[in-house]
This record gives C-alpha cells, structure tokens and sequence, in this order.
C-alpha cells in the first residue's frame, strides 16, 4: 500500500521552494509544471523540475509531477520528467479511459530501459471526468488513484463553493467509490483557505470518513493536520488488534465468524483492521507486532 | 608581529594598531574581572541654573568637545534616528577632529558617518551591531582605527569598567522636561526602553538631552533622571518614527522558516523547561516570532505560567505578558508601538538598562535567569561557534548585539537556520568571524534535522526521547554540501578593520578587509 495521505503541490518554476520540497514531512510531492506555471515559463519550468527530480533529495517523499493536459504540454512535459527519476505522474483533466492510455503510451515510450515503471494519477476535475471515473480508475495498470479537483469542477458545474462542500458531495463519494471499486487510491481536493486550520481539519476529518486515502495539500502548513486525521488513533488500532486477535481466535477453534463486543466480526472488518494496522505500521504507530 | 591564539583557536595579533594590546579570549566564564567600577566627574548644579541651552553648538563650546573626544550614542531609534547625524554635523561645523562614536548600534540611516570618517572629524567607532552603508565602509577598510565591535552586555561593562570611557553622552529623548528627566514612552518619536542609553548617562563626563518634546517639570515615568543630566537641547525632530517603530511584527509566512519554529518548540518541549516559572527570549523577526507563537500554544495547553520574557519586545510579547502567560517583561528595547504603550502603563512590564539586562560583570544579569533562548545565525561551525558579523562575502551586516551575552546566560541557548541559505551550506568547518563561542551554544535547529552540542549529552537523550529529528552537525554540514556543493572560502586581506569583542572584553575574534 503507498501512503499518500499527503500529496503537497510545489511550483515548478520556483527553485527555491523545490530545494526544500522534502523537508516538511509529505508523503508526496507534487511538481507543479500546470497551475502554477505561467505559459511563458512552461519550458523553463519543465527543465528545473527534470534537474530537480535528478539532484535532490526529497528524503521519504513519492516524487511527482503533475503534468500540464493532454491537449496542450504533456507530450513534451512527458518526454522530460519520466527519465529523470520520479515515482508517478498526475494527468489533469482526464475525461475518458482513452485519456489515460495516451498518457500511457507516452509514458512507455520515454521510460528507460530497467525503469520501475512509472505510475499514473489521474486527476478528475470536470463533470465528464467525474461520470467517467470508474473506466478511468481501470483504464490502465499504471493507474494508482484517482484525485479529484473541486474547483474546476464547480466551475464548471456552475455550482458555487462553499467550506461545507455541499456542492461536490456526490463527486466526492463518486471517486471514492470508484477507486475502491478498481482497487486503487481515492485523494480528495485540496482545502484552499490556508489560514483556516479548523476548516481543514473538518474536510479532512469529512473525506476520511467518506473513504478517501489521502487529500492534496497546497501549503506545507496543512501537512501535519491532513496527517493527523489520517493517522488511525490509538483507539482505532486498539480495535483493530483486538479484531484480528478475535478472528485468530476463532480460525484457531474451528470457527467461521468471530464476534467482538457482542457484534460480528465478518471479512470487511478484519480486511478494515488490516488496513489499520498496515497503516500503522508503515507510520511506526504500531510498535510490537499485530497483537 | 607577536601572534596569539585564542580558546577557540582562533590566531590573533598580540597588539592591533589603534586599539592595542589584546586579551585572548579565555572561555566564556574563564576571565574574572579584578578592577573597580569607574566614577564620572561629580558636578553640581546651584538652584536657579538652567539645563535648557539654545541649541547643540551652545553645548559643544559650554562642556567643551574637543578634538579625541568620545561621544555616544543610543540606537533606541533605530533606522529613524535622527540625532546622531545632527551630532555630527555640528562636530564638522565647528571643525572637531579625531572623535570616536560610541553608538550601540549602526543603521543604514547613519550613512553620513562615512563622509565624517573621510573628512577626518570620526576616526574610531565602538557599537554592538552594523548595518547598511556604514558598515561596508567598515568592511572596505575606511575607517583609520579598527572598530570596536561589542555586545550590549559588554558595552555596559565597557562603560563601566572604564574601557569604554565616554566624554559626551549625547541621549535622544523622545520625552524630556526643562530640568533632564528623560523617558522614551512618549512624544512623536517614542521608542519604548531606553535601556541601551542607561549605563551611558550614569558614567558619561557629560550628559546631553537632546529632545522634540519637551513637557512641564517634573517628567513621568523617568526612566534616566535629572541627576544625571548636564543639558537639555530642544529640537525640532529627533527622528522619523516611521523608521523607529515597525508597526506590528508579523509571524514569518515563510514555510521553512515556520517547519523551523515549529521544531524549535517542540525542542523545547523536550527539554521539560516549559513548566511554571519558565523564562524565554527570542528576537523581533519572523521566524523567532512563529517559534513564540508555537511555545504560547504549548504554554496555553499545559496551563503554565512563564516568569519573565526578555530582550526585544514586541506585541506579541505584550499579548502574552497581558494574557497571563508571563508575570512580568524585562524590556531593554521596544520594537513596536504595542511595546510602547505597554511600557507606559502596565507596571509588570520593567524598563531596564543594558547592565541589567546582560553585563557579565556586576551581580546579576537578567540573561542569567533565562531558561530558553532562541538566536539566529548567518553561519555556524562545526564546534557550534557563531557567526553573526560578517555575510557569506565577508562584510560586515550585522553584530553579536545581545546574541553571545543571552546565549551564555540561558540554560538552553537554541539557534535557528536554514541549512541553506540561498544556496549556501550555513555549517562550516570554521566559520569566518566568530562571534559567539560553542560552548555557550546547545542545539541548532535546520529544516533538515537538529543538532546538539556534544557537550550537552543531557539534552541529546531528552531530544531523542522525544523523537526528533537527530543529526550530528557534521551529517547537517555533509547533507547541505550534498545538495550546493563547498563554497569556497572567502579570502580576505591582510588589515584588520574590526575587533570582535566577547562580551567580557577579550577578543574573540577580528575582522579583516574584504577584497
């Protein structure tokens, strides 16, 4: 399982934020050569982001780049990042499957010999994208998750955002639900307002409970508070090994079902527990093995 | 030449023309001081005699200044001072020579000083910290004498000790009345503290007041009192407040610089200080604002009552001292209006001098009860020694100020950087001016990891208890040459253009000319 509870965008023209862009803990980090990127400045940002994916060092952070849409730089985008060294490649705009298979193709064909392969995610932020999520999430084995982008989506919608995020409820358990169902990755949209923490910590607190894996980040002052609501707590990891002890239990006396606290212990919540503990694990909150 | 070396290894001459013969820096706490305070002139003044003179040429011819003269100056005004530039003017006029300025600290509005410098009217300069055109003058080998660079603690005890023997203390007076009672806490140019101007007026031959508002006899608060005070000057403007007040400090936006403060205080934490009674200092910028933002949370949240905060206030340090998280503020300096108003009316906000708050040499600094500071650093070597004098190029930007006297008080002296500055590796073998000895110095804070002082194994296993983020200052120093390569070193030339004064008065270190 990747952990990519945080994915943290950086410009991609500015040499002294990608400098720093491992310091602050992400469990990604997102090169921006799309938003962020003045037309003007597209080519010089494309070669300091493939100098940087060369020469630093972002420590235990997934290097990405999101690249800008298929109809306008990605070709050359693509061509100048993948032999450099990065971990995945956000596609904006994606609208069909058929997006991301050239995203594909043009990613193979600049892959190096010996390569890990590089993946993709495909970042859906219009109506079509959204309608076409699931084809999306399958349309390729490179595809590692699904982000959404609530801005342009709203924009297009017409629909105006609020904090509460009324008006993007439905894509949001629309791109969660599709992820699961391709078993990949759901990153929910990032939380613009960086000076409001507590609003963070609610839409966060929001797209965990709806079954996102993560959500983008665009200041590194949102990092630790996305963490910490993805985090499972003490208690949470306290359930889950006292479930898998229970369904050990009960495999171990001949049993098909366990029950914990007088309810039953069925193949969705051990598969829930593991993932607890899995996640703890590759956080270090789970010290001293399963049980 | 006779050649030295010092405690921290670094080579001196024995004697530098035009300051003398040189006492090797010995160890932070290893000279002990076998003289006696020295004593101003006693005076006296007869009942019906006037303070009050027609303007500061009147006052040149009555003390008289005369040529070799030493005048002094305070910096509460910062870059919106007005006074020493007047001083000056008035000493060229009258055609003085060969004058030193005592003035605590230089800013970029002291420019004219330069032309003074070359005109022969100023030939020495003794300050705490160097800003702006002046100090690339310094740096350019203008000045004829090396200058005497201090921190504020040893410009107290310079003053008095006698080794900084002032003739004339001019003191900028946002406040006075006819008879030389002085505050800073009202009037258009009110600066706060006039803590920097204390030890002058109480050891200076003669004390001039220079002032733009004058209120009726008899002034309150008085912060620097009649007794001490020889003439009162009223002038138009001492200054621009724009320059002298910078509004509210604002906490640093800056990423890095927040990652930092945010590790800074969960140093602290670790060092289990953050209990009642806790006592901290930190600067006015950015990103020592966001490290006492952070330390208010944890203070908040644990429900701790601080002793004192102290140093260079600020509003934000008000706000806490106003909210209950301190008892009291010990102010040697205001950095914003907030700090001002604060002074003048709340009575737990003290308004000291610069021996009290940081002389090595008298029976009780304030930096000695400090628990935690927090400092910056333009570069740090590998033995922690500091370098806050000279830039990566080798000029003179700035001064050690309060920075070695608070390092060596605090139980825990913490200094923060960006590993890299620009693109620069801030960790070096040696840095090029010493200013502040690594002994006095125990954890340095990166964006990348923290060290701490081998020395201070205690702090090593608390830090480490709580998880951080622990390197040794030799992996920080690889990781930053990992990612900008070894700058090359700064080569410089042979005259030495400042002594770098530790605060006890033995040489630390010297400034050379740059190339």
């Amino acid at each position: 399982m990747d952990l990519r509870r945080t994915m943290l965008f950086m410009p991609g023209n500015n040499p002294g934020m990608l400098q720093n862009g491992g310091v602050f803990g992400a469990d990604a980090i997102i090169l921006d050569l799309e938003d962020a990127v003045a037309p003007q400045e597209k080519d010089a940002a494309r070669l300091l982001v493939a100098e940087a994916l060369r020469t630093i060092d972002y420590r235990a952070s997934e290097k990405v780049v999101r690249i800008n849409p298929l109809d306008t730089f990605a070709r050359q985008d693509i061509k100048a990042i993948v032999p450099c060294g990065l971990d995945a490649i956000i596609v904006p705009k994606v609208e069909s499957p058929e997006d991301i298979r050239q995203a594909a193709r043009l990613v193979a064909a600049a892959e190096t010999p010996g390569q890990a392969p590089v993946k993709l995610i495909a970042l859906l932020e219009t109506p079509c994208g959204i309608a076409e999520a699931y084809p999306i999430a399958r349309a390729d084995k490179r595809v590692a998750g699904l982000a959404f982008g609530a801005e342009d989506y709203t924009a297009a919608l017409g629909a105006k955002r609020t904090k509460e995020g009324t008006e993007i409820f439905s894509a949001r358990t629309i791109v969660v639900n599709s992820a699961a169902a391709a078993g990949i990755q759901s990153i929910d949209t990032p939380f613009t307002d960086v000076n409001d923490r507590d609003g963070l910590l609610a839409d966060t607190a929001l797209a965990k409970q709806l079954g996102f894996k993560g959500k983008l980040a665009i200041n590194p002052r949102q990092i630790d508070d996305i963490h910490r609501v993805f985090d499972p707590t003490a208690q949470e990891i306290d359930w889950a090994r006292r479930v898998i002890k229970a369904i050990r239990k009960a495999e171990a006396e001949g049993a098909g079902v366990a029950s914990l606290d007088g309810k039953m212990v069925d193949a969705p919540i051990v598969a829930r527990a593991e993932r607890t503990l899995h996640l703890a694990r590759l956080l270090g909150l789970a010290e001293g093995g399963l049980l | 030449m006779n050649q030295l070396t010092n405690a921290i290894g670094r080579s001196l001459p024995a004697d530098v023309d035009g300051y003398g013969p040189v006492q090797p820096f010995a160890g932070a706490f290893a000279t002990v001081p076998a003289m006696r305070r020295q004593a101003p002139k006693v005076k006296r003044i007869l009942p019906g005699e006037q303070k009050l003179t027609a303007d500061l040429a009147a006052v040149f011819k009555r003390i008289p200044v005369t040529d070799g003269m030493t005048l002094s100056f305070h910096h509460h005004l910062r870059n919106g001072d007005g006074v020493v530039n007047m001083v000056l003017a008035v000493a060229a006029r009258l055609g003085l020579k060969n004058l030193t300025v005592a003035l605590s600290s230089v800013f970029p509005v002291h420019a004219p000083l330069v032309e003074h410098v070359k005109n022969g009217v100023v030939t020495g300069l003794d300050t705490n910290y160097l800003s702006g055109p002046v100090a690339q003058a310094v740096s350019h080998g203008v000045f004829p004498r090396p200058v005497v660079l201090r921190t504020h603690g040893g410009r107290a005890r310079a003053i008095e000790c006698g080794q900084l023997k002032i003739d004339v203390a001019f003191i900028a007076a946002p406040a006075a009345d006819e008879y030389g009672n002085l505050n800073g806490v009202a009037g258009p140019a009110a600066c706060g503290s006039l803590g920097y101007a204390m030890p002058d007026a109480q050891y200076a031959d003669h004390v001039v007041a220079i002032t733009d508002y004058l209120l009726p006899f008899p002034l309150a608060p008085i912060s620097i009192p009649q007794t001490r005070v020889d003439y009162v000057v009223k002038v138009d403007c001492i200054g621009d407040p724009k320059g002298i007040v910078s509004g509210t400090t604002k906490i640093t936006r800056d990423p890095v610089g927040l990652k930092i403060a945010e590790t800074t205080a969960k140093v602290i934490k670790a060092t289990g200080l953050i209990k009642d009674g806790f006592s901290f200092q930190t600067g006015a910028g950015g990103a020592s604002l966001a490290a006492a933002y952070y330390v208010r949370q944890m203070m908040e949240e644990t429900g701790v009552t601080g002793s004192f905060a102290l140093g260079g206030i600020t509003g934000y340090m008000v706000e806490m001292l106003e909210s209950g998280l301190f008892r009291k503020l010990i102010d040697v300096q205001g950095f914003d209006l907030e700090a001002v108003r604060s002074l003048a009316a709340n009575p737990n906000h003290l308004e000291v001098g610069a021996d009290f708050y940081a002389s090595p040499f008298n029976l009780g600094a304030a930096v000695n009860n400090l628990d935690v500071v927090v400092l910056g650093a333009t570069e740090i070597d590998t033995g922690f020694n500091i370098n806050v004098v000279t830039g990566s190029d080798g000029v003179v930007m700035g001064g050690s100020g309060g920075h070695s006297d608070a390092a060596a008080g605090a139980k825990v002296t913490i200094v923060v950087a960006n590993l890299l500055r620009g693109r620069l590796p801030i960790i070096m073998d040696k840095v090029l001016t010493a200013t502040t000895p690594g002994e006095t110095v125990d954890v340095l804070v990166t964006e990348r990891g923290v060290a701490v002082n081998p020395r201070r194994r205690d702090l090593y296993e608390k830090l480490q208890a709580a998880g951080l983020p622990l390197k040794t200052v030799n992996e920080l120093k690889a990781l930053a040459e990992e990612i900008a390569g070894i700058p090359a070193a700064v080569t410089t030339q042979a005259k030495i253009v400042a002594i770098v004064e530790y605060r006890d008065g033995t040489v630390i270190d010297v400034v050379r000319q740059v190339k």
